[in-house]
């Protein structure tokens, strides 16, 4: 039933606070499968929307859409509970906690009977290893090392695992490459695409074009709070998008004046 | 008798499979600074006060703080890995027992009365706390600042309107003197024992049910640890209320065991809890430490301050020491920390 039908869709979605408007008119739809990487600068609104599309805001106007059935979220936790993972840039992890507690922050397996109940460390580590470990880092073998004692990139992977561990199926990963190095980022890259290829419909922030043309199926720039452009794959070049971006002709006839 | 050493030596056989990591757990444990800081001043007081210091009168001495202390250390160290501070435990103490020394001394209410209305006092002190936290998003630390002043204005005036007086006597009735007020051998209080208790169940609270993830996670990082849907609000309040009943558990002790209650008194607690979890290996701004510690720290502090007295030293220049020991610990344990972070588990099995 909800092959055709997109898994995520907002529909002419509106956010304001107050007098000043941040989002105009935004359309967007992503598929079981499919990266939607959504490009735009600082300010562009970025925020804003995964805000929205996470929960934590309520849109002003316009629909919000799960498998062509509308839906509202009132807290992030509604969102969570539909399938909605939203994955921060620096992983949203509590660096001097355990892999395994951390990975089951909320969570907490359980041993034992009625009010004694016992956390369960053993099972704990053992999953949260192994679930990273499926996504191909096999440096992670110890569930009771310290977040922080991770590189960046090894914690987006963690934290990717994590949450298609608990049944994601929309991922919303929030500029996950941008504080890392160009290894690391590769890294990242690649466990998107694993995510992509067990059926995830991911939606990518990032400002980095070459990050986003690297895995993405479908692109949006964001520009002042409207969508600019909306294309797929191989439609635009990178110096295109990048021109989008940094607000296509505008720039253009900048330097054009800057020149003369 | 079989089984029992059947069972003693399956549970070695066990233990010798897990020495490969034993170094590796015990430099991860928050605590394993202060133990080393434990062991030092042991051993220092062992050599400068000889041998009372090693005999019950010393051992009653410095336990019979670290016992009062402790109760109050326990929850303080709690919410402060959860990210919070609680300065109001040193109006709660004299609040709560000048409530039993009122209700059951002046007017003469049956004791049980009196002590429900102390510890009453404690839980909902600390429930006020933890709503204007949540409510104002003001730090802890000025919302406790502001509690413990208020509270000491009321007690202050309600007891001089109520008595007359700034002090209340009681006479305490044999079951709660056994229970709260007896010296053990004339010189061990047994708050020790109640202190152990209070250990045992916070001990499982943070390390062995699952909420300890929860307030970890919370003094980690409040923002996920509530998009992860932990109730945070809730948590928060409820570690309050728990610092709140444990410093009028304190309160309602003490004035069972001197019999009289005073307006002021308690403030001592205030940083002595605080300092005693440092020492012990709390993240001062949340997300690490362990109940080890905590008691680990309470223990040294409170060797500290006794033992100065079995010594040559000028017990007026005892502060200097602790505050030293205070720097030291810290220090030290921001070491183990990072020791902490960098180490894995390099042997691949």
């Amino acid at each position: 039933m909800s092959d055709n039908k997109p898994v995520l869709e907002l529909r002419n979605v509106d956010k304001s606070f107050g007098p000043i408007d941040v989002l105009h008119d935004i359309s967007l739809k992503v598929n079981k499968g499919e990266v939607l990487c959504l490009l735009g600068d600082n300010g562009a609104g970025k925020s804003t929307l995964i805000k929205t599309l996470c929960g934590v805001h309520k849109p002003t106007n316009g629909d919000i859409l799960m498998d062509g059935e509308k839906v509202t979220f009132n807290r992030p936790r509604d969102a969570a509970d539909m399938g909605i993972a939203t994955v921060h840039q620096f992983g949203g992890t509590f660096p001097l906690m355990s892999i395994g507690r951390s990975f089951f922050v909320g969570v907490e397996p359980t041993k034992g009977w009625g009010p004694f109940k016992i956390y369960d460390r053993k099972k704990a580590n053992e999953v949260a290893v192994k679930a990273v470990q499926d996504f191909g880092i096999t440096r992670i073998d110890d569930g009771d090392r310290l977040i922080g004692g991770l590189s960046g990139g090894e914690r987006q992977s963690l934290a990717i695992a994590r949450a298609v561990h608990f049944g994601a199926r929309v991922l919303i990963l929030d500029e996950p490459t941008a504080a890392l190095g160009v290894k690391q980022a590769a890294h990242v890259l690649r466990i998107v695409n694993q995510a992509k290829k067990r059926g995830l419909a991911v939606i990518f922030i990032t400002h980095q074009v070459m990050h986003a043309m690297a895995v993405g199926d479908h692109f949006a720039v964001l520009i002042r709070g409207s969508i600019a452009a909306d294309f797929r794959k191989g439609e635009r070049s990178r110096e295109e998008i990048t021109d989008l971006m940094a607000g296509g002709e505008t720039m253009a006839a900048l330097e054009a004046e800057i020149q003369t | 008798m079989d089984t029992k050493n059947i069972t003693h030596t399956s549970a070695v056989s066990s233990d010798t499979q897990n020495t490969s990591t034993a170094l590796g757990k015990l430099i991860r444990r928050p605590e394993a600074g202060s133990l080393l800081g434990l062991l030092a001043v042991f051993v220092f007081f062992a050599l400068a006060a000889g041998e009372i210091f090693l005999m019950p009168a010393g051992y009653s001495s410095w336990l019979n703080i670290a016992a009062e202390i402790g109760i109050i250390a326990l929850p303080v160290g709690l919410l402060m890995i959860a990210g919070e501070l609680d300065i109001s435990v040193g109006a709660i103490i004299p609040a709560s027992s000048l409530t039993v020394a009122i209700i059951s001394g002046h007017y003469g209410a049956p004791e049980y009365i009196g002590i429900a209305a102390g510890l009453g006092v404690g839980l909902l002190i600390g429930f006020i706390n933890g709503v204007l936290v949540n409510r104002t998003g003001v730090p802890s630390l000025i919302i406790t600042i502001a509690t413990m002043f208020g509270v000491m204005g009321l007690t202050l005036g309600l007891t001089v309107w109520l008595v007359g007086s700034t002090g209340v006597a009681i006479v305490p009735s044999e079951t709660t003197t056994y229970l709260l007020g007896q010296f053990i051998g004339g010189m061990f209080q047994i708050t020790i024992f109640w202190w152990i208790a209070f250990v045992v169940a916070i001990f499982y609270l943070l390390h062995i049910s699952p909420y300890g993830n929860w307030i970890y996670a919370l003094g980690g990082d409040r923002i996920s640890a509530r998009n992860a849907g932990i109730p945070t609000a809730g948590l928060t309040t409820s570690l309050f209320m728990l610092s709140g009943f444990c410093s009028a558990f304190v309160g309602v002790s003490q004035v069972l065991v001197y019999q009289s209650a005073q307006v002021l008194g308690g403030q001592a607690f205030i940083f002595n809890s605080i300092m005693c979890v440092v020492i012990g290996g709390v993240l001062l701004t949340g997300g690490a430490g362990s109940v080890i510690g905590i008691v680990l720290g309470t223990i040294t502090f409170a060797m500290v301050n006794q033992g100065i007295y079995f010594t040559d030293i000028d017990p007026n220049m005892g502060s200097i020491i602790i505050g030293a020991l205070l720097l030291i610990a810290v220090m030290a344990n921001d070491k183990f920390r990072q020791l902490a972070l960098s180490y894995s588990n390099k042997k691949k099995k």
